[in-house]
């Protein structure tokens, strides 16, 4: 029996964070994939009853929920590469990124993706506003974490992929080279490292699953 | 050599209950601190200094580096100031009170925001998850003096603003959310946290000064919705 189980699902930005962090440390794990849109397991909802979402990480029978808690646990239980800086300000700082990630630009970027009209122009610019801030903390940096990857990273992963994609499906762009060098850069740099390079979610998967969530929220509008 | 004003410096406003978050920690370690009231309706050029991104209080301010969010705050002092420690020391304890500590800042204060910001059907909805929220509070609590056990922590500092602010919002609004008779649990954590020596001590804002202020929101505030939680107010 397997000591590490992940309850995921590939098209999930934060189930991919977990799988990021777990292999940063070098844990071996079993992955779970759980249909997020049709039918989640029952083994889910034991593990996660207040939310009944993935990811949930389960460690010796014990389940983690929420993707940033899971990236400290992880960071405070196994040894190996640091996801979160040493010196307190430095930790501050890495959690108020992510924050921003999870509640400025990833609910705006969304938007941007799954809107029409007025409703996608306004969220368009929002997130236009967002990743302005976000690529003004890459000054003088390879990544967020400085020379290698961490928790903002790992955090802002969905940058690097899912906007990637739904942007080429929808035909519009807002994170294009010439508004956002660092971030383009930095994009690079993250799918270019060893861990990410090894690990690439399955772009084949990941588009049929955005096309299909594209078809369906077309025929719903 | 490194010249760091080691004071600490606490901007806020006075009826923040961010603020009061970091108040309560900052006591509970026994930090004095300097304390710099900003009238967040009237911002000096210091909010913007100190917190360019979000314009907003409480910022803590350490060896001359500002930090902003109070979960934020309270986790760095915590790491800072390593007496009383808030957080449990066992990963899955530390993992388990984040959890419920953003659990009860998404679904019960911001749920009851959104109720104190409403009327009609959006209030109902807002008040009618609050209670769900309150519930799934009141089982976790059930047994317990705090929340991470005998001794006040995290959670209970996160969630203080249930024991003095939430009758207000119910009052102002005409709402009903927490009932004592429903609730023992949390009813007996909200005598325990009140009662706790360094809480009681504490600055806390004036019961009418509140109701004014507060209702004065509500005017200003009905129909819209913080952007934060705008997630929350279409699942109502």
């Amino acid at each position: 029996m397997a000591e590490v189980k992940l309850f995921g699902s590939s098209g999930s930005p934060f189930s991919r964070r977990i799988e990021v962090a777990l292999k940063l440390k070098g844990v071996e794990y079993e992955f779970i994939e759980e249909d997020i849109y049709n039918k989640k397991s029952p083994l889910l909802l034991k593990y996660n009853p207040v939310h009944k979402k993935v990811p949930v990480l389960l460690h010796n029978g014990k389940p983690i929920c929420e993707s940033l808690v899971i990236l400290e646990y992880i960071d405070e239980t196994w040894e190996g590469p640091s996801i979160l800086p040493k010196d307190p300000y430095e930790r501050a700082m890495a959690r108020f990124w992510v924050k921003f990630l999870d509640e400025k630009c990833f609910p705006a970027m969304w938007q941007a993706c799954w809107s029409i009209g007025e409703e996608q122009e306004k969220a368009k610019e929002e997130a236009t506003e967002f990743l302005k801030i976000l690529e003004g903390t890459l000054s003088g940096k390879k990544f967020f974490g400085g020379d290698s990857i961490g928790m903002v990273d790992i955090g802002a992963n969905f940058i690097a992929y899912w906007f990637m994609l739904p942007q080429e499906l929808a035909g519009f762009e807002v994170l294009t080279k010439e508004k956002f060098p660092k971030l383009n850069e930095w994009k690079n740099e993250y799918l270019n490292c060893s861990i990410i390079k090894e690990n690439p979610p399955l772009k084949d998967k990941l588009t049929a699953l955005f096309r299909a969530r594209f078809q369906a929220v077309g025929a719903a509008k | 050599m490194e010249n760091k004003d080691s004071t600490v410096k606490l901007v806020g406003f006075w009826v923040s209950p961010f603020v009061q978050r970091v108040r309560w920690a900052l006591k509970l370690k026994g930090i004095e601190y300097e304390y710099i009231e900003e009238d967040i309706f009237n911002r000096s050029h210091l909010l913007s200094e100190l917190n360019p991104v979000h314009q907003k209080v409480p910022v803590l301010v350490h060896n001359g580096k500002p930090l902003p969010e109070s979960f934020i705050i309270l986790e760095y002092i915590d790491e800072t100031w390593k007496h009383n420690p808030s957080l449990p020391q066992d990963p899955h304890e530390r993992a388990t009170a984040r959890f419920w500590a953003k659990f009860a800042e998404e679904k019960l204060f911001g749920a009851a925001w959104i109720g104190l910001c409403s009327e009609d059907d959006e209030q109902e909805g807002a008040v009618k998850s609050s209670i769900e929220a309150l519930e799934k509070i009141e089982e976790k609590l059930k047994g317990k003096n705090f929340f991470g056990g005998d001794r006040i922590g995290y959670v209970d500092i996160i969630n203080g603003w249930i024991s003095y602010m939430l009758p207000i919002w119910e009052e102002v609004a005409s709402m009903k959310i927490y009932d004592p008779m429903k609730f023992p649990a949390v009813t007996s954590w909200i005598s325990n946290f009140r009662e706790h020596p360094v809480i009681k001590e504490e600055y806390l804002p004036s019961k009418d000064e509140m109701i004014v202020y507060f209702q004065w929101r509500r005017k200003v505030l009905k129909g819209t919705y913080p952007p934060m939680f705008s997630n929350l107010v279409k699942k109502i």
